[in-house]
């Protein structure tokens, strides 16, 4: 649970907890123009493309930016009529008011609970945790926490706090169960918690130590003394196994700290060793990055070591850089630095005054994910088109280069976003309550996940343009459901409807790509339908079929 | 018949033309087109197939105790409980190996390994690319790189050139995602190939997404969409492909299977003979399971040990009685040995610094221990081998050029097996 916390510079629950309570009830007030923040984004992204001598691409037109932006936030294409009402809209301002409708309107907090949850799940468990029967973690635990928590918009170091210090029950609707506990559960028992040295500080801090556990590293600056420190913190957290009655079958983990004396047998002056190259022993006690000592002593009443690493953490500013960072790659899709979660000072950032502002910005801000959001989406980089020109085509960041944001750099949408948004779009599979569904999504995801056969849970993901997610677009019961005709569904709707043919084929057209066809695609779409035999449903079924296994369905652009 | 629709159905880009004049004959004729192919054709086709060089990777993820295995230290502090038994190379290796004992005179030990990434990921990197990590660029795996190379030899291949049997490889890096491992797991079951739609229809639709694909590459610009396009097209020439049969290993007789092992990584090296057999260039096979930092030596005696060690001696004995051994190179890695030092929990941890690997076949030379360790395993005595040197080893028996070079995609020239050098013993 979270408790209140002493000497936290610039952090206040209780401001936090009044915040939670009235975020939704915020009105439009500014236009982007005037949101301070977007301003500084603006120009601080302005300023490198002149430094690169480098034009933008024009703004994305309003049916791309609209795609892009339900996409993004609430993790699916929009609906036909979604996107009917914001292109007909003409309200000026009408892109922030879009913006604030996801992030605000309750008809959307369940989606937005949904999209971030899956999100923030794949980063702290991955695609694979919890998914396993021998696992120690719970995914319905960590999915559950997370919901709840964006549902609420949670402050975002209370996020951080609650998973870092976690004690209680992995499993929903057990005694004491505290979803957060999932992150570190099966995290601590191995090899002295060196998965929950390395978890915590690079998904929460931006700091890349596994390479240092065993020696100094040349091109990192943290040492190995410095991993073992920062690992002292989870030596008296233990994952203890309850099991199902009578059986030898995991039920659930309960995420306890114990009093440890260490490895030095004195739990007054609990230290740990470890080995140098040399072969020497040395000795390490709980100091966190920055040099902040705490206790030596190992009993959990004078010292709960992962609430000493938490509100430490909440200090750090690469608490803060981490999570704009993430954010900021999540929507522009390449953070400021490659990887995201690599800070160090070895790893430059494209843009570091921008990060160190937002950063600051954020504490500023209570750590309110919404706000950060807005400030991203509303900003001038997140406006611009896909569409590469001569003045802009350097500016590509799979050559290598710093990502410098003039224009919309194209990604491939993920497997749980296409899901999400053939079942919105077409009403593929989407019957029964939320937890049939939630079960029957996760095993369509399941079938793009590798393992690496790491003690780690290393793993990669087969949909990443490669045949096996083509295979799926061709040929998968999703998309037969998605392309059906008969009565009720989405073609069959569309098809029976008193429109003529050339309104029909833009009403696909609209939903998948957010555009009406060109000349050359009309032409394809009356070959097609003398192909079918003048049967308009099944003519549709071809084009809607072809759209959704095209580059242009399957980009975030 | 679409050559009555006139553009843009006279030839849908997104397909070869072999394809579109088998689509063409329409499914029914099907088989009698491929009878049509003639005996010549096909006495041709079986000479140019027998000269095809391939290469399986065995991958050990997790980090294999190679000190237990292939570089043993018995009677030393690190030696750990196994004995050594005499092999038909010149060498011993572990007791729990008995079976490929048999089989070391077509394979060589390097044992005097030398790397520096003793992080899973980094080293799975190297030991799979030549290369650490860069932010900057992404190297293709050698998986992709010898599909490359090989490919020119057998461009009537359906099938993806590099299959990763049972977990995930590393990806093409800039050579695009037409190169990328086709991941299945071991019983060869591929999701979603059944087309279940007429063959006519398929390629219309085929067509129709061949005009809304090519205006978005036109209107955006760009590689991320064009790479898309190729990887369609191999996706259809895959799903119509005979060739696919490869993958039905359960077709294989009852005591093939036993052969190599009723197990995840058994079915998977029986499944790479067949995909050779079909002219696949590089097959990985995945046997994880190695990160042994508890309770090692149970483990390798009792599950590691034995599946490794049958599997393993089934697929170089079975290459080599079909004749495809001398064509077929073999590589056993992972991404790097295991501490000398028994830990606390009577395990071993991550140790890169002086480990072996395995290699034989497609024209590397068997029966050999190449290089030695001090003894204690803690230290390469002899000159150190890096996974650039290995690969540029393999590549040599496989006939690929040294002097290949790519240009990755911001201009910088890149040596095939990233300039290794050749390990003389072997080639």
């Amino acid at each position: 649970m979270f408790r209140p916390m002493t000497a936290v510079s610039s952090f206040s629950l209780a401001a936090c907890l009044l915040m939670v309570g009235t975020a939704s009830h915020r009105a439009v007030a500014q236009s982007p123009a005037q949101v301070e923040q977007v301003v500084a984004i603006n120009k601080a992204i302005e300023q490198n493309w002149a430094d690169y001598e480098i034009r933008p691409s024009g703004e994305a037109d309003d049916g791309k930016w609209c795609r892009r932006v339900y996409l993004d936030i609430i993790g699916r294409i929009p609906s036909l009529e979604e996107l009917n009402a914001f292109l007909s809209d003409r309200n000026r301002n009408k892109r922030q008011a879009l913006v604030q409708t996801l992030l605000y309107d309750d008809k959307y907090t369940e989606e937005y609970a949904r999209n971030w949850s899956t999100i923030w799940a794949n980063v702290l468990i991955g695609r694979s945790g919890g998914t396993d029967r021998r696992s120690l973690t719970n995914r319905d635990g960590m999915l559950k926490y997370l919901r709840d928590s964006f549902a609420l918009n949670k402050p975002y170091n209370q996020m951080v706090y609650e998973l870092v210090a976690a004690e209680g029950s992995t499993k929903p609707g057990t005694e004491n169960f505290n979803g957060a506990t999932n992150f570190l559960a099966d995290k601590v028992n191995d090899e002295n918690a060196v998965l929950a040295t390395s978890s915590v500080s690079r998904v929460l801090l931006g700091q890349q130590v596994q390479c240092t556990q065993c020696h100094n590293h040349p091109f990192n600056q943290w040492k190995q003394q410095k991993f073992w420190e920062f690992n002292a913190f989870f030596r008296q957290s233990r994952a203890l196994r309850r099991y199902v009655d009578g059986t030898r079958d995991i039920d659930h983990i309960e995420l306890v700290n114990e009093d440890t004396a260490g490895e030095g047998g004195d739990p007054e002056d609990a230290m740990i060793f470890y080995e140098l190259r040399n072969g020497l022993t040395k000795v390490a006690y709980p100091v966190f990055i920055d040099g902040q000592e705490i206790s030596h002593s190992g009993f959990v009443s004078d010292s709960n070591r992962r609430q000493e690493l938490a509100k430490l953490m909440l200090q750090s500013e690469f608490m803060d850089k981490m999570f704009v960072n993430r954010m900021w790659a999540h929507f522009l899709g390449y953070g400021f630095t490659k990887p995201i979660d690599d800070l160090g000072p070895h790893n430059p950032a494209s843009h570091p005054d921008l990060l160190n502002y937002l950063g600051q910005e954020v504490r500023k801000h209570s750590y309110d994910p919404k706000q950060l959001i807005e400030w991203i989406t509303l900003s001038k980089p997140y406006q611009l088109s896909a569409q590469m020109t001569s003045s802009n085509e350097l500016d590509d960041p799979t050559l290598g280069e710093m990502p410098k944001f003039s224009h919309f750099y194209l990604r491939q949408m993920q497997a749980e976003e296409l899901y999400q948004s053939l079942v919105t779009a077409t009403g593929a599979s989407a019957a029964g309550s939320y937890e049939k569904q939630e079960q029957e999504r996760r095993k369509w995801l399941s079938q793009f996940v590798v393992a690496f056969g790491t003690d780690e849970g290393d793993e990669a993901t087969t949909f990443n343009g490669s045949i096996p997610q083509a295979l799926m677009m061709f040929n998968g019961d999703l998309i037969k459901q998605a392309t059906a005709t008969d009565k009720g569904s989405f073609l069959g709707k569309i098809a029976s409807d008193d429109d003529r043919l050339r309104a029909k084929l833009d009403n696909v057209f609209l939903t998948g790509v957010a555009r009406r066809p060109t000349r050359l695609e009309q032409t394809m779409a009356n070959k097609l339908l003398m192909a079918r035999g003048g049967k308009e449903a099944e003519m549709l079924q071809d084009i809607w079929w072809a759209l959704l296994n095209s580059n242009e369905f399957i980009m975030q652009h | 018949m679409y050559s009555n629709l006139g553009l843009p159905w006279a030839t849908p880009s997104g397909m070869s033309r072999r394809h579109f004049v088998k689509h063409l004959a329409g499914a029914s004729a099907m088989a009698s087109t491929a009878a049509l192919m003639g005996n010549s054709v096909q006495a041709q086709a079986e000479e140019m197939k027998k000269n095809q060089k391939s290469a399986i990777l065995l991958w050990m993820g997790g980090g294999p105790s190679t000190i237990d295995i292939w570089d043993m230290k018995p009677g030393a502090a690190t030696g750990g409980p196994f004995r050594p038994i005499s092999t038909t190379g010149d060498m011993q290796i572990c007791e729990h190996m008995p079976l490929t004992a048999k089989q070391m005179h077509n394979l060589s030990i390097v044992r005097s390994m030398s790397t520096r990434e003793a992080d899973h990921n980094r080293g799975r990197y190297y030991m799979h690319t030549g290369f650490v990590p860069n932010p900057n660029i992404e190297h293709p795996g050698y998986g992709s790189v010898i599909a490359h190379e090989l490919f020119r030899q057998r461009e009537d291949l359906a099938i993806p050139p590099f299959v990763s049997i049972g977990g995930a490889s590393t990806g093409p890096g800039f050579l695009g995602m037409a190169w990328a491992p086709f991941s299945v797991t071991s019983n060869g079951r591929i999701r979603n190939l059944e087309m279940k739609l007429e063959e006519k229809r398929l390629l219309q639709r085929m067509a129709a997404l061949d005009v809304i694909e090519t205006g978005f590459i036109n209107r955006t610009r760009g590689s991320a969409a064009t790479e898309h396009q190729k990887v369609l097209k191999k996706t259809l020439d895959l799903m119509t492909s005979e060739q696919m049969e490869a993958f039905r290993v359960e077709k294989e007789p009852e005591e093939m299977k036993e052969l190599y092992g009723t197990n995840g990584f058994g079915q998977g090296c029986l499944l790479a003979r067949r995909l050779v057999e079909a002219g696949v260039p590089f097959i990985e096979v995945d046997l994880g399971g190695w990160d042994n930092h508890n309770g090692i030596h149970t483990i390798l005696s009792d599950t590691k040990l034995p599946q490794l060690d049958q599997a393993m001696a089934a697929l170089t004995s079975d290459l080599e009685q079909r004749g495809l051994l001398e064509n077929t190179a073999i590589i056993w890695m992972g991404e790097f040995g295991r501490t000398p030092r028994i830990n606390a929990n009577a395990g071993r941890d991550h140790w890169a610094r002086s480990w072996s690997c395995v290699v034989g076949g497609g024209g590397i030379k068997g029966g050999l221990a190449v290089g030695e360790t001090s003894s204690d395993g803690t230290a390469v005595e002899t000159e150190p081998y890096s996974s650039e040197d290995l690969m540029a080893t393999v590549c040599k028996g496989l006939g690929i050029s040294l002097e290949t070079t790519y240009t990755s995609k911001n201009g910088r020239p890149m040596k095939i097996a990233g300039g290794g050098k050749l390990i003389r013993e072997l080639v």
